[in-house]
């Protein structure tokens, strides 16, 4: 295969990365839709789409072997695809906390009315937010602003731990004063964690990201 | 392309080098083939020699052991060290040289005399008259060739297969003991199999000869050397040192950018 094949092959995996990092982000969304309307339908929608997200993550890490097995990649070529590999299967398992999520709206269908979801939206929107800086940074070609974007996303990890920490302690307080909160307190605390995990993830790919442009490996998360 | 290469680029060593380069540059006539290489080779190790064609990768190789001087109008500036001592300096007899610092080249040139001759040859020029037998068995077995061929040592050495002819030149070569083997490309000619049978071959022999190996086989570099030094002609198509490491940085995180990109595929 000739350097400008391979070039076009490479761009059509980082691209079929980038779909999957879309297709995450409007189930992770459609998750938290599925929690606070507890709709049967949404939650059905979420574990269809997360089927999708399987296939892509397949998809994409079929090309890095194929890529790997025609060219035989070296340096940054190689950890480029790599990368791919990587960040397709830490976006497959964000797909999987979506569907915890909705299958949390689901076991909370019997109570009425739209549920208080506390601070969910505002952790996934960041936790989202992080997905979305890590797959830019993956995506850019200036290896000091790819660093610097990478890095940006590991430091918004902490705020992410600690929103999450702050929702703990007052779902808990609340599950101590109201025995009948326990059941929802505690569903709500599962949705949390998940949106949590999908912040460390993203650190993860944005740590990738960093080895893939330095061909150093940083501490894992 | 026209970058200077940075010191950290290349890779030095406390312990004393078996061969090492200084400053080194080859004329052939008044063009310069390759200018100001310094590198150390050390003792025991593979050093696979890369760069794209027309950088240069063979002239310094054959400057090595002096095969340069083989050729019409061909001059060398710098300097060679082979344990500390010049292989240039006044009164070095440069065949004595090749019989310290072997060379194996592209395609295997046996003699066309029967397989025991061909390894007996070096040894009995030297002068040797005992134990010519043990030599000749050793040197076969070293080259993993004894078990396909102790049965016709009397038979022509045109006769075997292009992988046998080859490691019967690297059994010729290993005869008269050399400390270093210099391999232009010694896989080249031949098929994936007989191949596989070299880069084994060479692996093992690293264990007690030193060897520098120039290929353009990138996966062969990996699999064989321990170290690779990567050639590149500057815009006067005068070849040169740009890094100089351990074969996991020059294929896995090249220092220099031109290495990455002839690493990558993108030039050369």
């Amino acid at each position: 295969m000739a350097r400008s094949d391979f070039d076009r092959h490479l761009g059509q995996l980082e691209a079929d990365v980038i779909l999957l990092g879309s297709l995450v982000e409007s189930t992770f969304y459609t998750a938290l839709e599925a929690i606070r309307t507890r709709d049967k339908a949404l939650a059905e929608k979420v574990k269809t789409d997360d089927d999708l997200i399987d296939e892509q993550r397949r998809s994409v890490q079929h090309a890095c072997v194929e890529l790997i097995r025609r060219e035989a990649p070296v340096a940054g070529d190689l950890r480029r695809i790599v990368s791919a590999w990587d960040i397709a299967g830490e976006l497959e398992r964000m797909g999987d906390y979506a569907e915890g999520i909705a299958k949390i709206g689901i076991m909370l269908r019997d109570q009425p009315g739209e549920l208080d979801i506390r601070t969910l939206p505002g952790m996934a929107d960041r936790a989202v937010g992080m997905l979305k800086h890590a797959l830019e940074a993956f995506l850019e070609r200036d290896e000091k602003r790819a660093v610097e974007l990478a890095q940006r996303v590991e430091s918004q990890d902490e705020e992410v731990d600690r929103m999450y920490a702050d929702l703990r302690k007052k779902l808990i307080n609340e599950m101590r004063n109201n025995p009948d909160f326990v059941e929802t307190g505690t569903y709500l605390l599962w949705a949390a964690h998940n949106i949590e995990r999908v912040a460390d993830r993203s650190t993860n790919i944005a740590e990738n990201v960093e080895y893939q442009v330095t061909g150093r490996m940083s501490n894992e998360h | 392309m026209n970058q200077p290469t940075r010191p950290e680029n290349i890779l030095t060593f406390d312990e004393p080098a078996v061969l090492e380069t200084r400053s080194l540059s080859v004329f052939y006539g008044s063009t310069k083939a390759i200018s100001g290489i310094s590198l150390q080779v050390p003792r025991g190790e593979v050093v696979a020699i890369i760069g794209p064609s027309g950088c240069g990768k063979s002239t310094f190789l054959r400057s090595l052991n002096r095969m340069n001087d083989l050729v019409p109008g061909a001059r060398v500036e710098g300097d060679v060290l082979y344990g500390g001592a010049s292989i240039y300096g006044a009164g070095v007899d440069p065949t004595d040289v090749r019989y310290r610092i072997g060379m194996v080249f592209q395609r295997p040139n046996p003699f066309p005399k029967t397989i025991y001759d061909n390894v007996a040859f070096g040894p009995r020029v030297n002068g040797v008259k005992e134990n010519i037998e043990e030599i000749v068995e050793h040197s076969l077995r070293r080259a993993a060739l004894w078990d396909e061929v102790k049965d016709r040592l009397k038979s022509s050495a045109l006769d075997l297969s292009g992988g046998q002819q080859q490691r019967l030149c690297i059994a010729r070569c290993l005869a008269v003991r050399p400390e270093v083997i210099l391999m232009d490309e010694p896989a080249s000619s031949l098929d994936p199999i007989a191949t596989q049978a070299i880069e084994a071959l060479i692996r093992d022999l690293a264990q007690d000869v030193t060897i520098v190996i120039v290929t353009h086989n990138m996966q062969q570099a990996q699999r064989v050397a321990s170290v690779a030094a990567v050639l590149m002609s500057d815009e006067r198509r005068v070849g040169e040192l740009i890094e100089y490491g351990p074969v996991d940085q020059i294929f896995g995180s090249p220092r220099d950018p031109r290495t990455e990109a002839y690493v990558t595929g993108r030039i050369g």
